[in-house]
């Protein structure tokens, strides 16, 4: 699956493209020595297997641990995989020591961070910000001030074209840029789905891990009719099986969840003592109701009603995209993959390859459950809507008052002779 | 002559006015800078060209200027042939602008997609030429797609601030305002499912390339091009005076460097100068003062725009917001010998207006060495054909991308705040608890103010 033609295109021909070293053995000795007697086999799969519970250990560490430390983990894994990227990038274009490129890059990426973290921080830490008075004004011009800083490294990239290099140049840039798009959004489109409830964050994740790990295992069993041309060991029968048992997973797994209010609370920040607080009157999503089974059903089950959470309808709709939708994004970077000539995105974990290997699904995932909560669960955020209310001219504040007061007296949800 | 005017909103004197003014600044730009569009002697030692392309040479230009023109010039030698041709179809774009303004907002915004459209289609247009594409398996039919998805998701958006009470009467409308991320989201999905099947096994890094070529096209062309439409609703002064401003900072840059020029600025565009630049940024700033004095007085050009449910056309009629009444200002003693004056009366708007101007001036020609080392990197004379002896519609256009976010966000940060109706909307969609916090929150904030007599029931 060479791509030779592309020789004759005016592009690099590929055999420009440096072989990329064989991947080193980044395995720790003590493994090495542990399982020296398993033939090479076997040992790969313990390696992977290994390291797969340590991650998953990991994974529930931080989980308990909380949203900050989850906060944190989400932004080390969006400056590790935008890094990979990049690198792939130095690499393809043997950036001839472009000047400044890489200050460039890693400039561009705090500054996007910087915007973004900016609009959550404000959001969130309202009452926080409101007692500090420089806080109070990066806020104010929180935009300009993030526009600016932008511009900044657009004007060094313009002065740093070099005569001989300018398209190498523009590619870096676009490299970069699009590269942004793609990781830095979605890394704070999870975190805002992490602010909404812990169970946001974690159903949706554990839904793509668990239909990537079925539908290999439904393959390896009775795999038979293959997928796509682009990864060729991706079978039919893997894909629905997956299908179906993360559909099942996710439903078992959302009940569980369901029940604590660790999981299911808004994330909010207690400016008095300081900390994260998961801790609310658990919303109508997660109260149990009592549903009646469709007819059809009803044979196969023998029940009549089932009680289930609400929130279980809305797995059914995270499974059925983590396992029909998100697929393609392992195809996408799969494809690009095979695009550039890399195995893997890195050697970061040993047998897995890179970060990006292990998160290539998750992309079109994080955007998903962002789109849906905001157009299905829950409204604009009620502290930013307060936020910017304040702002408005004092007039405009009294005619919007007057607005909603009559709302609500219409509603019923105010007596209009409450008075104070 | 009388000028009816169910929709053309100015009176005849004034433009007249500024036709007489505008056409003695159409006399100069016959003299605009041609060198950027021409490749120097720089681009035949650019390394990369050595193996790719392959024989295809920068796209030709064809002389399509109209057979008219053709004859009335043909006994003029070619070098004044080409300036009277650029001369007279810059009058004509300059005409063309103002016939686009007096026909009012709803046809300016239809001009600025149509630009927007055309540019995205020069510029995927040299990334397939630029890229010998191969036959690739619906790359345009993607492209096209791609581009009425963004603009889908950004006129939505757009719609459902300004069009609030039309969009709420008609059912369709409202689920479609309702979803419309949802619905957006599912679009651009599709196309991207799309873009996956379509990778073919030989071409996986063209098609790469192309993908990525498109999204960085689309950052570029759609967003600047809404956020124009932004500023334009915010009042159509926010849309002239920019626009303007990054105009006469071209011409009078190049005025002053046919005249003073000396010193290179930028290897980048070698005809640049230093002379030219300082020069061109007081001229600027001095025109940006004059012309946000003159249109300041006119609430055509300062009133937001404004959807009128009952007309449904668009009006722009209000009581002019404090930055467009006339105020003192005491002039700094160090400027009062030099002007003679000790107090001038001015528009707080034309302290705004330096703010634009000068970035027009400093920071907007960046954005034309953007394009000139785009231009040299994809070894391309001009980005297209359209206009006769301009080129193409991004080479008019390369230094207004900055300027519209930087007004955008100028307006943002410093002029306005939050609309207060979108506010009352997105409150409708809060739950009732979340509203009545929101509410007694508000009703503290304002008993505090002392804006609110806190026993009153108002």
């Amino acid at each position: 699956e060479s791509d030779t033609e592309l020789g004759i295109l005016d592009l690099r021909s590929d055999s420009d493209i440096p072989d990329i070293p064989p991947p080193t053995d980044s395995t720790p000795e003590i493994l090495k020595k542990a399982l020296s007697g398993l033939s090479a086999r076997w040992k790969n799969w313990w390696i992977r297997g290994i390291l797969s519970l340590a991650m998953i250990s990991g994974f529930f560490l931080i989980i308990y641990l909380g949203s900050f430390m989850l906060m944190l983990l989400v932004l080390s894994i969006q400056v590790k995989c935008y890094h990979e990227i990049i690198t792939i990038g130095y690499r393809v274009y043997h950036s001839y020591d472009l000047p400044w490129f890489r200050s460039l890059s890693w400039y561009f990426l705090l500054c996007v961070n910087y915007f973004f973290y900016g609009e959550t921080v404000a959001d969130y830490f309202a009452t926080f910000v409101q007692r500090r008075e420089q806080l109070q004004f990066l806020i104010r011009y929180h935009r300009f001030i993030s526009f600016a800083l932008y511009l900044a490294g657009f004007c060094m990239f313009v002065l740093s074209l070099v005569k001989k290099h300018y398209r190498l140049q523009f590619y870096m840039f676009a490299w970069t840029h699009v590269t942004l798009l793609i990781t830095v959004t979605q890394s704070h489109l999870v975190i805002q789905n992490l602010f909404e409830g812990m169970i946001w964050f974690l159903v949706p994740i554990s839904s793509v891990i668990c239909n990537d790990i079925t539908a290999y295992i439904f393959g390896f069993f009775f795999g038979r009719t293959p997928l796509i041309k682009l990864s060729p060991k991706k079978t039919w029968e893997g894909f629905i099986g997956g299908f179906f048992s993360t559909v099942v997973f996710g439903f078992i797994f959302s009940y569980f969840l369901a029940q604590h209010q660790y999981f299911v609370c808004p994330v909010e920040y207690n400016s008095e003592t300081n900390r994260f607080v998961t801790e609310c009157e658990p919303s109508e999503l997660f109260q149990m109701k009592k549903y009646s089974v469709p007819p059809l059903l009803q044979a196969v089950l023998g029940w009549e009603t089932v009680n289930m959470y609400p929130f279980q309808m809305h797995s059914f709709a995270l499974s059925t995209f983590a396992s029909l939708i998100g697929p393609f994004g392992g195809f996408f970077a799969s494809g690009f993959k095979r695009a550039f000539k890399i195995k893997d995105f890195a050697d970061t974990i040993p047998g897995h390859g890179g970060i990006m290997d292990r998160f290539d699904c998750q992309y079109l995932m994080a955007t998903f459950v962002h789109v849906y909560i905001t157009s299905f669960i829950r409204g604009p955020n009620p502290s930013k809507l307060l936020k910017q209310l304040l702002i408005l001219q004092p007039e405009q504040q009294l005619s919007v008052y007057k607005t909603l007061k009559s709302h609500l007296v219409e509603k019923g949800i105010l007596q209009p002779s409450l008075r104070g | 002559m009388h000028i009816n005017q169910p929709r053309g909103i100015y009176n005849s004197a004034e433009e007249t006015r500024s036709l007489l003014c505008l056409l003695s600044l159409a006399l100069f730009v016959l003299q605009e800078s041609e060198s950027e569009n021409k490749l120097d002697g720089e681009t035949a030692s650019d390394s990369e060209s050595k193996s790719e392309f392959g024989g295809s040479s920068p796209v030709p230009t064809s002389d399509d200027t109209p057979e008219v023109l053709n004859r009335a010039l043909s006994n003029l030698s070619s070098r004044w042939k080409n300036w009277w041709v650029r001369g007279i179809l810059t009058l004509a774009m300059i005409t063309f602008f103002f016939i686009i303004i007096y026909l009012g907002p709803m046809v300016l915004m239809t001009i600025v997609m149509c630009v927007q459209i055309k540019c995205f289609h020069e510029i995927i247009t040299i990334g397939y030429n630029v890229y010998h594409s191969y036959d690739l398996p619906w790359f345009r039919t993607l492209s096209w797609y791609f581009l009425l998805c963004v603009n889908y998701f950004f006129y939505g958006e757009t719609v459902t601030d300004y069009f609030f009470t039309l969009v709420q009467r008609e059912e369709p409308l409202r689920i479609l305002s309702k979803y419309h991320r949802f619905i957006s989201f599912a679009l651009y999905l599709t196309g991207f499912c799309m873009f996956v099947l379509s990778l073919v096994k030989k071409h996986y890094r063209l098609q790469f390339y192309m993908f990525g070529w498109t999204h960085v096209t689309l950052l570029i062309v759609v967003t600047q091009s809404h956020l124009i439409i932004h500023n334009l609703f915010e009042g159509m002064i926010w849309f002239i005076v920019p626009i303007s401003c990054v105009i006469c900072n071209d011409i009078m840059a190049y005025m002053f460097g046919f005249f003073f020029g000396r010193t290179p600025l930028i290897k980048l565009s070698p005809k640049k100068t230093w002379e030219g630049f300082i020069g061109g940024f007081f001229s600027t700033v001095l025109f940006g003062l004059l012309l946000s004095y003159v249109m300041s007085g006119y609430r055509c050009f300062t009133c937001p725009v404004e959807f009128n449910n009952d007309t449904n056309s668009f009006t722009v009629d209000c009581e002019p917001s404090e930055l467009f009444q006339l105020q003192e200002y005491n002039i700094p003693v160090v400027l009062q010998s030099v002007v003679g004056w000790k107090t001038v009366r001015m528009y707080p708007f034309q302290i705004h207006s330096i703010a634009l101007s000068t970035f027009a001036s400093l920071i907007g020609p960046f954005g034309g060495f953007f394009a000139s080392g785009f231009k040299r990197a994809f070894k391309i004379k001009d980005f297209a054909n359209t206009i006769p002896g301009h080129g193409g519609i991004m080479d008019r256009f390369d230094c207004q991308y900055l300027m519209a976010t930087f007004v955008n966000v100028y307006i943002a940060s410093f002029i306005r705040g939050p609309n207060p109706s979108k506010l009352i909307q997105q409150f409708l969609t809060l739950r009732p608890d979340q509203q009545l916090h929101i509410f007694n929150t508000l009703k503290a904030h304002l008993v505090d103010r002392g804006i609110l007599e806190s026993l009153e029931d108002a």
